[in-house]
Parts: structure tokens; C-alpha cells; sequence
């Protein structure tokens, strides 16, 4: 047994750097194809979040009234000798019929895509002849700037919901399986009730408490509050069973031999047991949240307009007419799905290696 | 078994009363309520919008509206819809009847194909069927339902509205077709619905499926039946999917919160009068009762589900009995 790392936190303390650096490249080296192409998605995805200015071309909200509803343009490469005036071009587009919204391209001259330039990624030199690489809402705007902008609320649902079931559930799960009795029943009970709730009924019915009026960071903190009140109760439960397993152990009994008190055995030795399969689940419960904004959004009682949310540009999907003569307004769905899929794989990877089953 | 079935629904009773509760307290935090927007209609007179306030009990505290409501829901009335102006109790009956046949054929759906796709892919283990059908798998658990429904609404679209309708529950000229015809055009408008919220089902119980029969298979008593010279067809419908279909049955119990929420969605993108569509419109409207007895149908539906699920645990497992489940 391992005694003087027990006796002695700095010990490991002092070691952790080093080791954490190697265990994060032998996990890179472990993981297979498709993880890290998600794990390549995540990582694009919370960056679009953590530097939106960059990353979009323009103003999210800037309504560009002469083009609305404007198709993808399409891209092509400049012959060698243009390249000093950008590597990228694409044709102009104007509007040919403003009730049917059709589009033509005006081969007159080119517009050339700039690279880091004015602090973006890319963009064009005028706001009047703009560049659309997903096309435009039906309001003129950016979709392309809009989803960069609206990773904000839909990548950080996920981490900021889950930080809250994720420490409420370890908190009240330990707790439960750790002192049992009255406590234990009560708080199973109550877990119970939030468990067999139609929760998406239960979502839509508390969302209408959000008084309309309020900021867009309020809103987004009471809709992951909402979620997180449903949701904190499956992992608690989980959590519970783990640590009423863990409370037989030797080496918890040798801690309350040696005189630990109820806190300190709870934190050092019940909740680090219990940490690998809540890393798992809080992966796989992401989603979860991600789902639940979006379609709340979608449905107009989440985040509102003109902040954008993946959620909430699709809304404008929700009339089949406007579905089929602008597909591209979709396009946000897509980058839904891959984060979806992106933390299902990642979550599925990190439940085998959890699994002490295949060990590796 | 009547004494199982007494405590199941017994342990109900709290369970409804703690979520109407919360629902209740929800919707009376609701800054303004149903009336705000009549009141602000100069046309009506302060005398018409107090006449509704004593109607709709909106004059009296909390707790009284919510035992009256309680005591209402005692006696199967649900209260009177504000914006509809009839009886919850009509108006749930309809769309709760859609939601259960819309939640019904997409769960028979994606049953029936995930088994025997389940079965062939673990059978078949690390085939290129097992590989494709699994990424397969993996793709419909991961896409949005709302996302689905889109892409099935736009594909719809461009078929033609002669072949599959986009949306709704029934045609404009439903009252003017006959008997056979109304049924054949409800299922036409099925569908689509069908297809997306099965979909995502289906990719769960379907690697469910495979994991069971991959755990299965290795254990010791499919070993003894091999030895026993039985043939691989026995072993395989005899010993490892009877064992196997055990946490299908649970899973179904728990899929059935999701299945409901799943409805929700894709009534309100693709239009179907269902009670998740209900619903969201009574939030938006601030449709008090109505919003109150859809989430208790909604939360009933979801309990005798549950129920039935362990009811056919027992069924089909022969390892456990009523006592059992009951000591869950």
C-alpha cells in the first residue's frame, strides 16, 4: 500500500505537472481516429466561442438590408498572379428579384477574400459587397458571423450546466451514500420526483418564468439553472449507489479508524472514487443541455433575438416554406449535430477507458 | 400482483402532487398572466377582465387556486382553458390521444427494426455490416430529432405535397373524406413524425442490443449449452436473447420520458396537434390550467408507462417477480 502518499499530499502534489502532461499525450496516442476528429471539432468550436470577434467576418447584427436571404457564395482560387490581391475570390451577388429573393452574380469584377485582416479570420474589403460563405438570414445578416457568435451560448450551455449537476450531484450523491438514514431517504425521494418528470414538459412549463424583459447573460444563466434543477437528480442517484459501496471499504473504515471526520472522508476519499465515472457521465450529459437550449430557442422561449444561438437561427426553419427555398438557414443544425456527436464519441472513449474492465 | 399494482399507484399519489406543486409555483411566478394582455385593450371594460378574474380564480391566493385546482383534479376536472375557452379535460383528450399514437408507432418502429439489426451486427461482429450499421447507429442517436425534422420537412417539400405531407395532423378537406380514407390520410400525415422520433430510439436499443448479445455470448452458460452439441440457432434465440432482452424492456420503461419530449419537439416543427404543441402554446399564452393538465397527463402517461414496463419485466424475465421490482 501506498502510506507515505497518504500521510503525505506534497508528495503528489509536487508530481502532478509532469505527470498530467504525459498521461494527456499517451491519451492522444491511445485514442482512435474518430475521437480525435471530435475531440479537433470541440476544440474549433469553443475557440469560435472564446474569440467570436476573430473568427467572424462581421458584425452579427449588422442587417444588410439590400441582401436578405442571400444564398453561400461560392468560392474559387485565383490564378498565381492575382494572389496579391487575396488567394480567394468570389462574384458579387445582387438581388434580381426582391419578392422571390433571387440572386444573380454580377461577373462585372471580383471580390477577393483577405486573410487577417482588420482582426478577422477572413472578410472582405466593403460591408456593401459583402462575402457570405454560409449566406445570410432572412434579415440580411451574416450566417456564417451569426453561428460563429451564437458557439458562445450553445458551447458554454453545456460546460456551465454541467458544472452545476456535476458538483451538485457529487456533493448531495456522496453525501446521501456516505451518512444514509433519514437524509439518504429524503434526498432519494425528492430525486425521485424530479426523475419521473416529462422533463422536456416540465422544461417548457418552467422556461415560461423568465420574465421577458431581462438581459441576454440572465436569461442564458436561468435557462442553465432550469435544466440543471431537472437534471442534477440521475447523476446523484448513480453517485449515491457508488458511495454507499465505497463507505464499506477497508481503507474508508481505516480513515474513520484513524479518526477522519465526516467532511474529510467524504472530499478525500468518497468523492476522488466516485470522480472517473462523473467525468464520464457529466461528458455524456452534455449534450443534454446542448439539445434542451437549443430546442427551447428554437421554440422562442430561450435565448432571444438578435442574440444568436444555434437554437435560435434555426427558428426561422420552422416555416416549411422558407425551409425549402432557403436550405442554407439549416446550416446551424449541422454544427448542433457535430458537437452532439463530438461528446458522444469523446464520452464513449472516456467510459472504456474508465471501464476497469479493458484496462489498457 | 394487486398488491404491486396497489403500491405502484399509492407511491404515485406524492409524486403527482410534488410536480403539480412545482409547476403550479412556476407558473404563478409568471410575471403578469393571461388577462395582462386583455387588459391593456382599452375596448374591454375593467368590469368584463374582473369578471374573468373571479372565473378563472385568478383573484385568490396561491394556495387557494392550487388545492381548488387539486381538488378539481379529484374530481376529473382539469379546469377551464383560458384562450380556448372549454374544458382542459376535452381539449387534452384529443391531443393526448395523438401524442400516444405518434409515441406508440414510432416506439413499435424503431423496436422492430433495432432487434433484428442488433442481433445481425453482434452475430456478425466487426463485419463491415457491424462497422457501417454501427457509425450508422452512432449518427442517428447523435442527431438533434428538431434537426431531423427539418431535413425530413425539406425533403418532403421537393417530393411534392401529393406524396408526403410536410406538416400537420390531417388535410384541409379531412371532414369531407370517408371512414377508410380519414384513417389512410392520418397515417400519411404519420409518417415523417414517425420516422425521426423512431430514428433516434432506434440507434440506442439497437447498440443496446449488441452490447447485451456480445456480453452474453462469452458467459458461462452459453458455454455449457454449446457443449450440451446444441445448435447455434438454439443457442442464440434460446439462451442469449432471452437473457438479453431483459434490459430492453427496462430501457423501454426509461425511454419513455425521452420519447414524450422527443414528441414535444417534432409536434411543434412539424405541426401535429399533439399535447407537447398544446403545451407550448399554453406557455406562451400563460394558459394557466391548461398548462397544468398537460404536464399532469404528460407526467401520468409517463408514470403508467413506467408501470407497464416493469409489469412486462416480470413477463418476459423469468428471474424476477413482483416483489422484486417492487423493493426498486
Amino acid at each position: 500500500m501506498n502510506v507515505p502518499a497518504l500521510v503525505n499530499p506534497e508528495l503528489q502534489v509536487a508530481a502532478v505537472p509532469a505527470a498530467a502532461q504525459r498521461s494527456l499525450a499517451r491519451e492522444w496516442r491511445l485514442a482512435s481516429r474518430t475521437v480525435r476528429v471530435s475531440a479537433g471539432c470541440l476544440t474549433l468550436f469553443y475557440m469560435f466561442a472564446a474569440v467570436s470577434p476573430f473568427f467572424a467576418s462581421y458584425d452579427p447584427i449588422y442587417q444588410n438590408r439590400r441582401m436578405p436571404d442571400c444564398p453561400p457564395m461560392q468560392l474559387h482560387l485565383s490564378a498565381p498572379s492575382y494572389w496579391s490581391h487575396g488567394l480567394l475570390w468570389t462574384d458579387p451577388l445582387t438581388m434580381s428579384d426582391a419578392e422571390a429573393r433571387t440572386y444573380v452574380a454580377d461577373t462585372s469584377h471580383r471580390i477577393y477574400i483577405h486573410f487577417f485582416s482588420g482582426g478577422h479570420l477572413f472578410t472582405t474589403d466593403s460591408e456593401t459587397e459583402p462575402f457570405y460563405l454560409l449566406g445570410s438570414d432572412s434579415l440580411g445578416r451574416d450566417l456564417y458571423s451569426r453561428i460563429v457568435y451564437g458557439a458562445r451560448v450553445s458551447m458554454c450551455v453545456g460546460l456551465v450546466g454541467v458544472l452545476i449537476t456535476f458538483s451538485l450531484g457529487i456533493v448531495v450523491g456522496s453525501l446521501s451514500g456516505y451518512v444514509g438514514g433519514l437524509t439518504d431517504n429524503l434526498i432519494m425521494r425528492w430525486s425521485e420526483i424530479e426523475m419521473s418528470l416529462p422533463s422536456f414538459y416540465f422544461l417548457l412549463a418552467l422556461a415560461a418564468i423568465i420574465p421577458p424583459g431581462i438581459g441576454a447573460a440572465e436569461r442564458f444563466l436561468m435557462i442553465v439553472a432550469i435544466m440543471s434543477f431537472i437534471g442534477w437528480a440521475g447523476l446523484a442517484r448513480v453517485i449515491r449507489g457508488m458511495a454507499s459501496s465505497v463507505r464499506s471499504n477497508p481503507y474508508v473504515e481505516a480513515a474513520r479508524a484513524l479518526g477522519g471526520s465526516r467532511w474529510r472522508i467524504i472530499t478525500q476519499h468518497v468523492i476522488p472514487s466516485v470522480i472517473g465515472y462523473a467525468i464520464v457521465a457529466a461528458t455524456l450529459s452534455i449534450p443534454g443541455f446542448i439539445l434542451g437550449e437549443s430546442a427551447l430557442s428554437l421554440l422562442g422561449l430561450g435565448i432571444q433575438e438578435p442574440t444568436p444561438s444555434w437554437g435560435n437561427l434555426l427558428s426561422e426553419a420552422m416555416d416549411p416554406q422558407n425551409l425549402a427555398r432557403y436550405p442554407w438557414i439549416l446550416i446551424p443544425g449541422i454544427f448542433i449535430f457535430l458537437t452532439v456527436m463530438s461528446f458522444n464519441f469523446l464520452g464513449d472513449h472516456l467510459r472504456d477507458r474508465f471501464d476497469p474492465s479493458n484496462a489498457r | 400482483m394487486a398488491r404491486f399494482l396497489l403500491r405502484r399507484l399509492l407511491n404515485m399519489i406524492p409524486l403527482i402532487i410534488g410536480i403539480t406543486f412545482i409547476s403550479f409555483v412556476a407558473m404563478s411566478l409568471v410575471p403578469g398572466n393571461f388577462l395582462s394582455a386583455l387588459k391593456m385593450n382599452p375596448r374591454i371594460s375593467p368590469q368584463v377582465i374582473r369578471q374573468m378574474e373571479a372565473q378563472f380564480g385568478l383573484d385568490q391566493p396561491f394556495t387557494v387556486r392550487y388545492f381548488r385546482w387539486l381538488w378539481g383534479v379529484l374530481h376529473l376536472n382539469l379546469g377551464i382553458s383560458m384562450q380556448y375557452r372549454v374544458s382542459v379535460t376535452s381539449l387534452i383528450a384529443v391531443r393526448a390521444f395523438n401524442t400516444i399514437i405518434l409515441a406508440v408507432a414510432s416506439m413499435i418502429f424503431s423496436w422492430v427494426l433495432a432487434i433484428p439489426i442488433g442481433i445481425v451486427v453482434a452475430v456478425r461482429q466487426n463485419s463491415i455490416w457491424d462497422r457501417v450499421l454501427s457509425f450508422l447507429a452512432f449518427l442517428g442517436m447523435s442527431v438533434p430529432n428538431f434537426f431531423l425534422a427539418f431535413l425530413m420537412i425539406y425533403f418532403a417539400m421537393h417530393l411534392g405535397k401529393d406524396w408526403l405531407p410536410p406538416g400537420g395532423t390531417f388535410s384541409v378537406d379531412y371532414s369531407s373524406l370517408t371512414f377508410w380514407n380519414r384513417g389512410a390520410d392520418r397515417i400519411n400525415h404519420l409518417i415523417l413524425p414517425v420516422f425521426v422520433l423512431g430514428v433516434s430510439g432506434m440507434a440506442g436499443l439497437m447498440r443496446l442490443m449488441r452490447s447485451q448479445i456480445l456480453e452474453i455470448k462469452n458467459s458461462e452458460f452459453v458455454r455449457t449449452a454449446r457443449a450440451k452439441g446444441l445448435s447455434e440457432r438454439i443457442v442464440l434465440y434460446k439462451h442469449v436473447l432471452r437473457n438479453a432482452l431483459n434490459p430492453f424492456v427496462t430501457m423501454a420503461g426509461y425511454s419513455l420520458g425521452d420519447l414524450l419530449g422527443g414528441a414535444a419537439l417534432v409536434e411543434a416543427v412539424m405541426n401535429l396537434q399533439g399535447l407537447g404543441l398544446l403545451l407550448l402554446n399554453a406557455v406562451r399564452s400563460l394558459d394557466i390550467y391548461l398548462v397544468m393538465g398537460s404536464v399532469l397527463i404528460g407526467t401520468v402517461l409517463l408514470l403508467v408507462g413506467n408501470l407497464l414496463a416493469d409489469m412486462a419485466l416480470v413477463a418476459v424475465d423469468p428471474r424476477v417477480d413482483f416483489s422484486s421490482v417492487a423493493a426498486e
